[in-house]
């Protein structure tokens, strides 16, 4: 069991969304964060001078998938995030220990 | 005539309901745009207020009020206020008060405008057409209606600004949206308010201050302006009830759209309110409502990005306004009678004069916002749009 974390642009969220339902991931957690990444933002000018807008507002999506459904999670994800710029975003994938419904106590494989 | 104490004092009271519309205005588009552009947003409907007040005093007054020129434009005799000071003249308030009640209207104007060029305006290039906006749109519309111009002449009837004020920034923000283009992204994902309740909050400011435009437009504390405050509530609320179940027939009864419509329903009122009826009002108000929500659809369909709906709302509205006058005018109330009295050359007059107005708010501004754009560009870079006019033009964020 894998949790895969993508940063996304927060205007490709509705596609992501879209796509993961397409392929019959239903269950997410969304959260409003802000960073940046190797570029350190956005630069911009301004009246000769640079101004860098350092930590730009992204969202998080997390899923927790069989290991099985990582890579085509992976793909979907970025399929439907990219836009070939800077500031796309990443994906990570972390080891999930258990998962546990709160509504009748059982383990979810 | 002598001064009036009552007219003087309502008047200087509905000059400053006029003026808390421009903020109003502000937080309406406010609440309407994305969190990154809203100090921006309301930011431009102050600078309208401080532009056009400086303007108007310089040279707005005289041009919209001054001698008439071929009908077309006032002379410059009131340039700096020339002459314009605290006796009453030939009115029963002071000539500087009747002068600061239409700075507001100038004001608000220009504010309303702002509609077509949310988020993604320069704001150097915003003054400067925004000054040139007011001196060659507003002024002589103004003159045409209540300068003496040939609107007024014709006897075409505006009461508060349903041609000046409504269809001017209506059909402008419509010219100014196709110059300036669409938002990047528009049309791809979704640009949802973020946050409602701002909206509202403009909208009751605007519900509460336009009893000062309506009722103060009968300048002077009377049954007339008690006329006029009574229709432009009841328009409102007929507008707003229009648009809530017109919206719940598509789907959910929507809150922005009731104060959508009771927005509308206010806009078409204006020209009407000193010369109808409450009964006609629940007309104009419902009739607005449902047309205003139609044209804002139509312009969606259409894939236009007249982001904040002035055209859909304050052009279409006034319009609508400014026709609805010729057909429900009752002599009884304002001594001038419309279609449902018989009179044709009434609905005749307001078709025509609403029509010049369409035309040449349209085409005037559609050339000023290519001047603009060629000289200065209207539009901010796409990096500079993408993190948001608050930061880029401002340097500054709306929540810590």
């Amino acid at each position: 069991m894998m949790k895969v974390e993508a940063i996304i642009r927060p205007e490709r969220l509705d596609q992501v969304k879209k796509a993961l339902e397409e392929k019959g991931f239903v269950g997410m957690t969304v959260c409003e964060v802000t960073g940046r990444g190797e570029q350190k933002g956005i630069k911009l000018q301004f009246r000769g001078r640079t101004m860098d807008v350092d930590l730009l507002p992204k969202i998080r999506i997390e899923l927790i998938v069989k290991d099985e459904e990582v890579d085509s999670l992976i793909e979907t994800i970025s399929t439907a995030a990219r836009t070939g710029r800077p500031g796309d975003g990443r994906i990570f994938v972390i080891p999930v220990a258990r998962s546990v419904r709160v509504r009748t106590g059982e383990e979810v494989a | 005539m002598v001064l009036d104490s009552g007219d003087t004092a309502f008047i200087l009271v509905a000059t400053a309901m006029v003026m808390l519309m421009i903020p109003g205005v502000g937080l309406f588009y406010g609440g309407l745009v994305r969190k990154k552009d809203v100090v921006s947003m309301i930011g431009l409907s102050f600078l309208a207020m401080a532009l056009v007040s400086v303007q108007w005093v310089l040279v707005g007054y005289s041009l919209s009020f001054g001698t008439d020129i071929a009908g077309f434009i006032g002379g410059l005799d009131f340039l700096g206020l020339r002459g314009v000071g605290m006796d009453a003249g030939d009115m029963t308030i002071p000539g500087l008060l009747f002068m600061a009640f239409q700075l507001m209207f100038a004001g608000i104007t220009l504010a309303i405008i702002t509609s077509a060029v949310a988020e993604r305006v320069r704001i150097g290039s915003f003054i400067v057409f925004g000054i040139l906006w007011t001196t060659l749109v507003y002024d002589p519309l103004a003159h045409w209606a209540w300068g003496g111009g040939w609107a007024s002449q014709l006897g075409a009837l505006d009461f508060a600004g349903g041609t000046v004020v409504h269809i001017s920034s209506g059909f402008g923000a419509l010219a100014l949206a196709l110059v300036i283009g669409k938002r990047i992204g528009f049309g791809d994902h979704d640009m949802e308010p973020h946050n409602i309740p701002m909206t509202m909050l403009g909208a009751a400011l605007l519900w509460f201050g336009w009893f000062g435009f309506n009722a103060g437009s009968a300048l002077a504390a009377d049954g007339l302006a008690a006329n006029a405050f009574v229709v432009t509530n009841t328009s409102a609320a007929a507008g707003a009830l229009a648009w809530l179940f017109a919206s719940w027939v598509k789907g959910k009864p929507s809150a922005l759209g009731m104060v959508s419509g009771g927005i509308a329903g206010l806009v078409a009122i204006t020209p009407a309110a000193g010369f109808v009826d409450v009964m006609s009002a629940l007309v104009i108000g419902a009739v607005a409502g449902l047309l205003c929500y139609k044209a804002l659809l139509f312009r969606v369909g259409k894939g236009l990005d007249e982001s904040l709906d002035a055209w859909a709302v304050h052009g279409m509205g006034g319009l609508w306004g400014a026709i609805a006058t010729g057909i429900f005018a009752i002599e009884a109330v304002g001594g001038y009678s419309g279609l449902l009295q018989g009179n044709v050359d009434q609905f005749v007059a307001q078709v025509i004069g609403a029509g010049a107005a369409v035309v040449y708010a349209f085409v005037v501004t559609y050339a000023l916002a290519k001047i603009v754009d060629a000289t200065m560009g209207l539009r901010v870079t796409e990096d500079e749009e993408y993190v948001g006019l608050d930061i880029s033009q401002h340097g500054e964020k709306a929540y810590a």
